[in-house]
């Protein structure tokens, strides 16, 4: 019951402050609009009814929370998921451009610090560009990616995944550095007088021991990726992904279609970091480094 | 063609190799003196990106790449310089009037909201869980929302970036408040001071290297997004715009040029953050000379 009061209560009652909050602008927000058309018609309307109507609107300004989750429900549910209207569809390709393109930015990641640690020039030269690598706005270079590849006649998924993997690929490099490098040098000493080899060394004491940062880093990872993969399907002309959603959405002022497109990626993002956390506490715990 | 095709690759490749085998040769060696390791530690990675360019432009010349697939880098200096007057229009637009006026009021925002969060707890249990949960956010999805409030022009890109930046700040500076040790914080309270006299002399100082986590973060976080802001509407300049644009008239070597402006501009505040935290914080064992 503590537990629930320290540490529940709080995010409860800051998420109900900004749903009042945000039903409270509902009205300021889309009042003009209302308040137009009034006057266009020559209606007159009581303040009552013109709030009322403001929570109804179909292109509203801001819409109300409860107008976004009825646009969700009816396009996960209501349709099929092979509809080209369906969320669920929309939420599938950028899932999958973010999953392939996380898996290679992982993997690429891990590669350069194995790389980084075992090769001293390679940690001079490279680790200074990584960081540099990293100051650059590189979501900048993602309509490009996405159009040069097409101009080439590469479209679909893979230019989405190649701006996640470069987004992706940092966090873990830089945290698989440190961890691969955490073991002490009594530990690595200690490897010496078993007489181990480099690569005995490498998976019975460097990778446990960098497995904790790893996970870390893939939490970090796997967001910005989705984030790169919706960025990614900005400039393919609006065809599907939830970053087409959100384009087409501005284009033509549905705005409700935005939100919705948004609390996707905003439930698809806690997910995928849910779905690593789980796996981090299941992977420690096998190695023994947290209690059962 | 006396230099043909071959030429061009194989004088790459072999310029490759001879910085490889001189960085590999550099790294090895211990200097005795520090200016000059000093100077070896700058040369290393500086030849690293040259070899980069060398090769670069020696693969792109050799293989006869397209110019749309990838330009080579001299060409994209050379437009670079062209259109400097367009550029310098584009980053004031972008750089100066949105990045700038958006990171230092969503870093305001985040450092006062910090403050309070620190001040009453029940604030702070409220906000921290939310800003973690917040961070890994594609934030940047409601750039399409923000136009739409706040026009066309760089207020909305101005708009993004707050939102992009308050969160980072805010649960950096939290964590940064909590750095003081407790021993520190009794001295404090033996010397009887105030709380505004603890927050600025113990506190603050010691949320330092933290609160410069932020900002270099933010620096980057907020160039990202004054530019994906303008892909969905922004006036006729600015550097988002001249890439989406561009990139539709397949001109990759003026979107390079943009681009280059910008990673440019992101490596410059970077540094200059930089160099201030190195100033600010110069009691941290990290800076910490001797």
């Amino acid at each position: 019951m503590s537990t629930l009061r320290q540490t529940i209560m709080p995010v409860l009652t800051v998420i109900a402050v900004i749903m009042a909050f945000w039903y409270a602008m509902v009205p300021v927000m889309n009042t003009p609009y209302e308040r137009d058309q009034a006057v266009r018609d020559g209606r007159a309307m009581t303040t009552g009814q013109m709030i009322a109507r403001t929570y109804a609107q179909e292109k509203p300004i801001l819409p109300a929370p409860h107008q976004v989750l009825a646009e969700i429900v009816k396009t996960t549910i209501g349709l099929k998921v092979t509809s080209k209207r369906s969320l669920i569809y929309h939420a599938w390709v950028t899932l999958s451009s973010t999953l392939l393109g996380f898996a290679f930015g992982t993997t690429l990641g891990v590669l350069i610090a194995v790389g980084i640690v075992y090769s001293k020039a390679l940690d001079k030269s490279l680790m200074p560009w990584i960081i540099t690598s990293q100051t650059i706005p590189i979501l900048a270079i993602a309509p490009m990616v996405v159009v040069v590849m097409a101009a080439i006649g590469v479209t679909g998924l893979l230019p989405k995944a190649i701006i996640s993997t470069y987004l992706s690929f940092f966090p873990v490099a830089v945290g698989m550095v440190k961890g691969l490098t955490s073991p002490e040098p009594m530990q690595l000493d200690l490897m010496r007088t078993y007489h181990a080899s480099g690569a005995q060394t490498f998976f019975k004491l460097r990778w446990p021991s960098a497995l904790p940062y790893l996970f870390t880093s893939m939490k970090v990872a796997i967001a910005i990726s989705l984030v790169g993969a919706i960025v990614g399907e900005l400039p393919t002309g609006a065809q599907a992904g939830l970053g087409a959603r959100l384009l087409g959405g501005s284009y033509y002022g549905q705005t409700i279609q935005i939100w919705s497109a948004l609390f996707m990626a905003a439930a698809l993002a806690a997910i995928l970091v849910a779905i690593i956390s789980f796996a981090h506490k299941q992977v420690l715990r096998r190695y023994g480094l947290v209690e059962r | 063609m006396i230099f043909g095709m071959n030429g061009w690759i194989t004088a790459a490749l072999v310029f490759w190799l001879f910085a490889w085998a001189l960085n590999e040769f550099l790294s090895r060696r211990e200097f005795g003196n520090g200016f000059i390791q000093k100077s070896v530690n700058l040369f290393i990675p500086l030849l690293f990106g040259i070899t980069l360019l060398v090769l670069w432009e020696g693969l792109v010349r050799g293989f006869n790449v397209s110019q749309i697939l990838l330009p080579a880098p001299s060409l994209i200096w050379a437009k670079l310089s062209q259109s400097s007057s367009i550029l310098w229009t584009d980053f004031r637009q972008t750089y100066l009037k949105a990045v700038i006026s958006g990171y230092v009021m969503g870093c305001g925002a985040g450092f006062i909201v910090a403050i309070l969060a620190d001040r009453v707890p029940f604030l702070r249990k409220g906000l921290l869980p939310l800003g973690n949960f917040v961070a890994s956010l594609p934030i940047i999805g409601l750039a399409p929302i923000m136009v739409l409030w706040f026009g066309f022009d760089w207020q909305s890109k101005a708009a993004i970036v707050v939102a992009m930046v308050f969160f980072p700040m805010l649960v950096n500076t939290v964590a940064g408040l909590a750095a003081a040790d407790t021993m520190q914080k009794d001295l404090m309270r033996t010397y009887a001071a105030s709380y505004f006299q603890t927050l600025l002399k113990l506190r603050l100082p010691a949320a330092m290297p933290f609160i410069f986590n932020a900002l270099k973060i933010n620096s980057t976080l907020a160039l990202i997004g004054a530019i994906v802001a303008e892909f969905f509407g922004s006036p006729v300049s600015g550097l988002g715009f001249r890439i989406s644009t561009e990139v539709g008239k397949l001109n990759v070597d003026m979107v390079w040029a943009a681009i280059a402006v910008s990673a440019l501009a992101g490596s410059l505040s970077y540094g200059a953050l930089a160099l201030l935290e190195r100033f600010v914080t110069f009691w941290h064992p990290s800076i910490r000379r001797g």
